[in-house]
């Protein structure tokens, strides 16, 4: 049993935090913002250059062979920063998606064009009926010429609309909720047939509606087995919900942060508001929910790679439910304790705290999660 | 980072399940699952056998029977203990004076106490609280006067744990009342049997008797009865308080309750549907599972940097243990009431050994209500969990 980091996870974390440092201050980000797909081209490159988008690749496909760990790290650091660019949506889904389902060829060919930050990715897998269900596909594969074409409409597509490449999610045979039947294809998002609607989300990030028409795709852009791509799906969804946890105790521990530090110097009646006793018992609460927050996602991390697959399911349901439920009271508390000043877009507590709701609607919320473990007969003790 | 025990800690921890399988007596463990509990007869059976084999003090240095363990094994052995489920020893002996003792006391009084202790050859309890001191332990007033070489000691403690079995009590009180609170204390060990004792019971919510009211009238004690310098009590007091760590979130015993509420609960039918089979009670357990998880991951995390840091500062996310650990060992016990549902409510009187009367319903119902109003305690007693936060507001957070 053991919690340290390695020599060079220490340094991996090091490097990160010091580019939110250097990147990530308040008026930067808003800077970022206004960029032409909502974050910063500079910041991307040096995610690049620090080898960031290569971590979680074997060496073989030129990548750094990080895991889980590795990968909550950064994620940690990015929640923490705030940060905008679309890491989770190309390295950790569709990336995770490559590792998974790709053949050594598609490895090779895709893994090093997100590793260099050329080619940004997204995942374009849910539809509108789909809540948290990863097996609920509509969108329809037909295969014809040797290769196949979509029809169908995906939702929520994070980083959908800056994306070059979109893994696409399409059902050659089955109904909506079946696991059987799925593929995964490679599309590119300015082919033909694609349309793209994009929009922000309520953290600043972006997403897209995207319309699928007749859309050809080449066999050797078919990732996996067509029809038994759930496993992939399942394995990267689980590993993302992970990563999004990770992000999620990075917001909260700042959130956790802020909030001390305001009832330290914020006076009213002649006294800093932290000398109260109901804030002060407010502020343990929310340390209490942040570190259980944290100790799951570590665990969850840990089992995140378990070939034990009912073990692996449980661990990271765990964690999103408590990481959910964590959230939602960090992030109230926190704009409660900052009073009025915390409800204004001026204050960054206030996009934590969006960002961290975002991160709870994604995957499945806390109730979801109960359910699932509810359902599998709860944790194994 | 690494979740696993290494192959010496799974050694361990299969050693220790081994010896339980073999060595905890059929009827005690027995009694522990169906929520009853253990006599002074029990205690005493099980810490013998314990001492027998070397782990009744397993945490002492080792010249007074400690083993040695790391505090990973520490806290196997706890978890492994309470997860038999096996009595948990009785701390006033091994976790608070005994400590104290051989931590402040003279070569004598180890050599007089220390064995008795692991033995259970005597039996303490803890002379603390007082009507008018229980948060604010420092009020204090019961006074021990010098007269020669005695103390004579005048005044009340109160929530005196077990004090009806004991042979000696340690206690806190006033030899300067001069000093300024925290300054005038001194910690004294007394004779039960000493004249000028009483014992009075409180009868708690749950009809159980496990706290006493004790009264001194002029209760002659030998000086050489004090431990350490006198009026520097409260120093040891703070060192009692604060040594045990290891196992205060009791996680081991909340699992073994977990265990036992879903067994429960897939014998307990509505109509035809078992409990177990509702999807709104599976998801207040998987609650409860999810939380105490966490709150594993929280212990191990701790124990990682204590084993790593010797013995320092401990880890901030430690203060969360007593917290999280109260509300999550009161958790299951309310929902082990929702379990039992109406037949939670039928009131039966335990006698030592089982009920004087045929139940009312399923025969496991009657200790369900009990042990949730008991285990309302959890969360005041050892520092109230407000007085926890005050603790982590100001120590942690820096409030």
């Amino acid at each position: 049993m053991d919690f340290e980091l390695s020599e060079e996870q220490r340094m991996l974390k090091d490097s990160v935090d010091r580019l939110m440092a250097d990147e990530y201050d308040f008026d930067q980000r808003k800077k970022h913002l206004k960029g032409p797909h909502g974050f910063s081209d500079g910041v991307w490159s040096q995610f690049a250059e620090l080898g960031l988008l290569a971590l979680p690749f074997s060496e073989a496909d030129g990548g750094f062979g990080g895991g889980p760990i590795e990968t909550m790290l950064v994620m940690e650091s990015l929640g923490h920063g705030l940060s905008l660019e679309p890491y989770f949506a190309s390295v950790v889904l569709c990336g995770g998606l490559l590792r998974h389902a790709g053949s050594p060829e598609q490895r090779a060919h895709w893994a090093p064009q997100i590793a260099s930050g050329e080619k940004k990715f997204a995942f374009a897998h849910a539809e509108r009926h789909s809540r948290y269900d990863i097996g609920h596909v509509e969108t329809k594969a037909v295969a014809q010429d040797g290769g196949y074409v979509l029809n169908g409409e995906k939702s929520l597509v994070l980083n959908g609309d800056a994306a070059d490449m979109l893994i696409v999610s399409a059902r050659v045979s089955g109904g909506a909720r079946d696991r059987d039947g799925i593929g995964l294809f490679i599309v590119d998002a300015r082919a033909p047939g694609v349309t793209r609607r994009g929009y922000a989300l309520q953290d600043d990030r972006r997403a897209a509606e995207i319309t699928l028409h007749n859309v050809k795709v080449d066999a050797q852009h078919v990732l996996g087995a067509p029809g038994k791509a759930f496993d992939a799906i399942e394995r990267t969804m689980g590993e993302a919900i992970v990563a999004a946890c990770a992000e999620a105790v990075g917001c909260m521990d700042e959130m956790h942060k802020q909030t001390v530090e305001y009832l330290k110097t914020r006076k009213q009646f002649g006294v800093t508001i932290g000398s109260f006793q109901a804030l002060q018992h407010r502020a343990v609460e929310m340390f209490v929910a942040l570190e259980q927050a944290r100790s799951i996602t570590m665990y969850a991390t840990m089992l995140a790679a378990s070939d034990d697959a009912e073990e692996r399911r449980r661990a990271i349901s765990a964690a999103k439910a408590q990481v959910g439920r964590s959230i939602r009271f960090v992030g109230q508390q926190a704009i409660q304790l900052h009073g009025g000043v915390g409800m204004t877009h001026e204050l960054k507590v206030g996009h934590y705290f969006k960002r961290a709701t975002v991160i709870d609607m994604f995957g499945g919320d806390a109730d979801y999660h109960l359910a699932k473990i509810a359902d599998a007969g709860g944790l194994a003790s | 980072m690494d979740l696993n025990f290494t192959p010496d800690e799974i050694a361990f921890r299969d050693e220790v399940r081994a010896f339980l399988k073999d060595h905890l007596p059929a009827d005690i463990r027995e009694k522990m699952i169906e929520g009853h509990h253990p006599s002074k007869d029990d205690m005493v059976r099980w810490t013998r056998i314990l001492n027998k084999k070397g782990w009744a003090v397993s945490h002492w240095p080792k010249e007074w029977g400690g083993t040695g363990w790391s505090p990973v094994k520490q806290y196997i052995f706890q978890e492994e203990t309470m997860a038999a489920p096996a009595p948990q020893l009785l701390p006033f002996g091994v976790s608070m004076v005994g400590p104290v003792i051989y931590t402040f006391g003279n070569e004598a009084q180890k050599k007089r106490y220390l064995p008795a202790i692991a033995n259970l050859d005597e039996w303490w309890c803890q002379g603390f609280s007082e009507p008018g001191a229980g948060s604010d332990l420092a009020s204090l007033k019961t006074t021990a006067k010098r007269e020669g070489d005695h103390y004579i000691v005048n005044g009340q403690k109160t929530w005196t744990t077990l004090a009806q079995y004991a042979d000696w009590i340690f206690m806190l009180v006033r030899t300067d009342p001069a000093a300024k609170k925290q300054e005038g204390i001194s910690f004294l060990l007394i004779d039960m049997k000493t004249p000028g004792i009483t014992v009075r019971p409180i009868v708690t919510i749950d009809g159980g008797h496990e706290v006493n009211e004790v009264f001194f009238d002029d209760v002659r004690v030998p000086a050489e009865n004090l431990v350490g310098q006198e009026n520097k009590g409260w120093d040891y007091a703070k060192f009692l308080l604060g040594n045990e760590r290891v196992g205060i979130a009791r996680i081991g015993m909340t699992k073994e309750r977990i265990r036992r509420v879903k067994q429960l609960a897939a014998s307990e039918r509505d109509g035809e549907r078992r409990l177990i089979d509702d999807p709104r009670f599976r998801e207040k357990l998987a609650w409860i599972e999810v939380e105490l998880k966490a709150l594993e991951m929280t212990q191990m995390r701790v124990l990682a940097a204590e084993s790593k840091r010797e013995r320092g500062k401990p880890d901030p996310a430690s203060s969360i243990l007593k917290i999280k650990g109260s509300e999550l060992q009161q958790a299951i016990r309310e929902l082990a009431l929702d379990v039992a549902g109406p037949y939670a409510a039928p009131y039966r009187e335990e006698v030592e050994h089982g009920w004087n009367e045929p139940p009312a319903g399923p025969d496991w119902a009657s200790t369900i209500a009990p042990a949730y109003f008991n285990y309302r305690k959890v969360s005041i007693y050892g520092g109230s969990n407000e007085i926890q936060k005050n603790i982590i507001a100001k120590a942690v957070l820096g409030l």
